[in-house]
């Protein structure tokens, strides 16, 4: 595919993320295969020739990370990509990377667990995603698109958060964000800003020795660093949350999801609209930094939260420690490869309301302009 | 007064933090005085590897790269598709190059990656107290084989020279030792062919350096010498196995003598 970035393209997210990513100045690009990220490696594999960069198939997701880890520390924009249990397989890159601080995009395209699990939409890797993954104490930053045009669009910002705080920064998808071909415009003027890297290995010519390292042996360093690194998190909190509220206003029951399942609730609202229900969405787009003043402040008016996913209930978990006793926090989820209907989030909601089963709702077919059996809406 | 001899610019003058005794001042010294002969200080990148020379930025006053156990090899491969005109070197031990990193290196020299790789072999983990490596020799004791490594338990050792020079990626593959003047000196020629074959972006070179632990050989430095020269050579025959300069190649591991 030509990059002429002024026109929509029928991308699935995969392709959408690597053409973002070449189109953001990522020049290096290591991966391994697995389903369902393949199109984006395949994706990569031709294009990176074509504009004179590298591309290189790792002999393992563990050698990846650590290609990408060297491209990282020698200066140049990397990225690399994997689901599940390639992803579990860079955890130790990963901590390296945030230990030593080097800036880094880590597409995971989410599919079923645990073990080798399936090849179908997950959000089952939230905890590992969020909660660091790898040994120590550290952060991802964790942004979660919810369709092919937001994958292209946060790929920008991926790098540009990665550079501005040299950081591993994980774009979280999952199988069905991955493989659907959508319509995806590239900014026509990416607004990646590329920064100064003082740091960087390139061979200390004329200058004093840089050192790239996550190794304090001497007693005190260590948690000198790891302060360091706490206020940098601090920052990032204070910067950088991004969130989506839809019907908030004077909604009974939020709805709290990401990814896949935000799209199924904004068409389980949709469905909604004219029955008298109030039903309102907050989609999370930063995982980490997580929105915990927004959902505090819904918590204030709110009846209850219910928080939609395709795992047993981890992002709930974030929501009610925001939240804390201010408001109930309900769980709709499902697991290995389920992925939840807008029907079956309506049911939740009502049940919620009505526990009894007293309150009935005769729920409206999918509006006919979206097409019969369409499962997702588009996000406007 | 004219000085003849004086420590090279690129080492640290710092106190060592390995063991009296140990290989790894010599090799860090042969790499220092190549990087100011040749004034490629400031084109070189080092890898630091896990193991005792984990610290070996402490004492090369260059930019340089700490690795995690294993992956010197894959992280010196990022570095130089990103600096191509670098000169990239690994400095690996035989637990981290031939136990948990065996994988990066056949695939970094199977790739003809153009870095330089230096493999410290002496046969033992040294930083963890003397455990079994992958390079021990049969019979030889460590903490983990207390009554000696015993094949039908341990299995044999794995000789890297040998077994890369199967690979049609790999372009110059030496193993000498520290054992004595002439082969510290034979050493330095071979760290320098390893260079010269990055410089000519001629691909993958390796150099295996028998080196001393005396520490964890449980011996005198003096006999730890003589343990190389006596018992190492025997399962690790000093020689060059690939040369592209001399198109000595040797799938299945035939050495010639240097």
């Amino acid at each position: 595919m030509k990059s002429s970035n002024n026109k929509k393209h029928l991308l699935t997210g995969n392709e959408a993320a690597a053409e973002a990513a070449i189109l953001a100045g990522c020049r290096h690009y290591y991966g391994y295969p697995i389903t369902p990220q393949n199109e984006l490696i395949n994706h990569m594999a031709i294009r990176m020739p074509q504009v004179g960069g590298t591309f290189l198939q790792a002999e393992s997701e563990i050698a990846a990370i650590y290609m990408a880890y060297g491209g990282a520390a020698a200066g140049a924009r990397v990225m690399t990509s994997s689901s599940g249990p390639g992803i579990s397989l860079m955890q130790e890159g990963i901590s390296y990377l945030a230990g030593s601080e080097l800036p880094c995009v880590i597409v995971n395209v989410q599919r079923g667990g645990p073990g080798l699990g399936d090849i179908s939409p997950s959000q089952a890797d939230y905890f590992q995603a969020v909660k660091g993954g790898g040994h120590g104490d550290y952060h991802n930053i964790v942004l979660a698109p919810a369709s092919a045009q937001e994958i292209a669009d946060l790929v920008y910002d991926a790098f540009d958060l990665a550079d501005r705080y040299r950081n591993p920064v994980m774009l979280l998808g999952d199988a069905q964000l991955g493989q659907m071909m959508e319509p995806v415009e590239f900014r026509k003027t990416p607004r990646t800003h590329q920064t100064v890297k003082r740091w960087a290995l390139t061979g200390a010519e004329g200058r004093a020795r840089n050192i790239v390292k996550s190794f304090y042996p001497v007693k005190g360093e260590l948690e000198t660093f790891n302060i360091r690194l706490q206020r940098k998190y601090r920052a990032i909190e204070h910067e950088e949350v991004r969130y989506e509220e839809v019907n908030t206003q004077g909604a009974e029951i939020i709805l709290v999801a990401y990814g896949t399942c935000a799209r199924i609730c904004k068409e389980a609202i949709r469905r909604a609209s004219g029955t008298g229900l109030q039903i309102g969405l907050l989609r999370p787009i930063t995982l980490w930094p997580f929105p915990k003043e927004p959902l505090r402040r819904l918590a204030k008016k709110a009846r209850a939260f219910c928080v939609v996913e395709m795992s047993a209930g981890q992002m709930v978990e974030d929501v009610r420690l925001a939240v804390l006793d201010r408001c109930p926090v309900h769980f709709y989820g499902r697991m290995g490869g389920g992925v939840p209907s807008s029907r079956e989030v309506l049911k939740k909601v009502l049940n919620i309301l009505a526990p009894e089963g007293t309150l009935e709702l005769e729920i409206p077919e999918i509006p006919t302009e979206l097409g019969k059996g369409l499962y997702f809406s588009t996000i406007p | 007064m004219q000085a003849l001899y004086s420590a090279p610019e690129t080492l640290i003058r710092t106190p060592s933090h390995y063991c009296p005794g140990c290989g790894h001042g010599i090799a860090h010294r042969l790499l220092a005085e190549i990087i100011d002969e040749w004034g490629i200080r400031g084109k070189t990148i080092g890898l630091a590897p896990v193991g005792c020379s984990v610290l070996a930025y402490n004492y090369l006053d260059i930019d340089m790269c700490e690795a995690a156990h294993g992956r010197p090899p894959a992280i010196a491969t990022g570095i130089k598709r990103v600096h191509p005109d670098n000169i990239v070197f690994t400095y690996q031990g035989d637990g981290d190059l031939a136990a948990i990193g065996m994988a990066e290196i056949v695939h970094a020299a199977s790739r003809a990656e153009n870095i330089t790789v230096i493999f410290i072999n002496n046969a033992i983990y040294g930083m963890t107290n003397g455990q079994l490596a992958p390079t021990t020799l049969l019979n030889q004791r460590t903490t983990t084989t207390p009554e000696g490594r015993d094949p039908l338990a341990h299995g044999y050792p794995i000789r890297i020279c040998e077994l890369l020079a199967t690979l049609e990626g790999t372009s110059f593959l030496a193993r000498t030792s520290l054992s004595s003047p002439k082969n510290v000196s034979q050493t330095k020629e071979a760290l320098k062919k390893g260079f010269k074959t990055q410089i000519e972006k001629k691909g993958f070179s390796l150099i295996e350096v028998l080196s001393p632990c005396p520490v964890y050989w449980r011996m005198s430095p003096v006999e730890s010498l003589k343990f190389i020269e006596e018992e190492m050579t025997q399962t690790f025959p000093l020689g060059v196995f690939k040369d592209w300069e001399k198109a000595i190649s040797a799938p299945g591991g035939q050495a010639t003598k240097v």
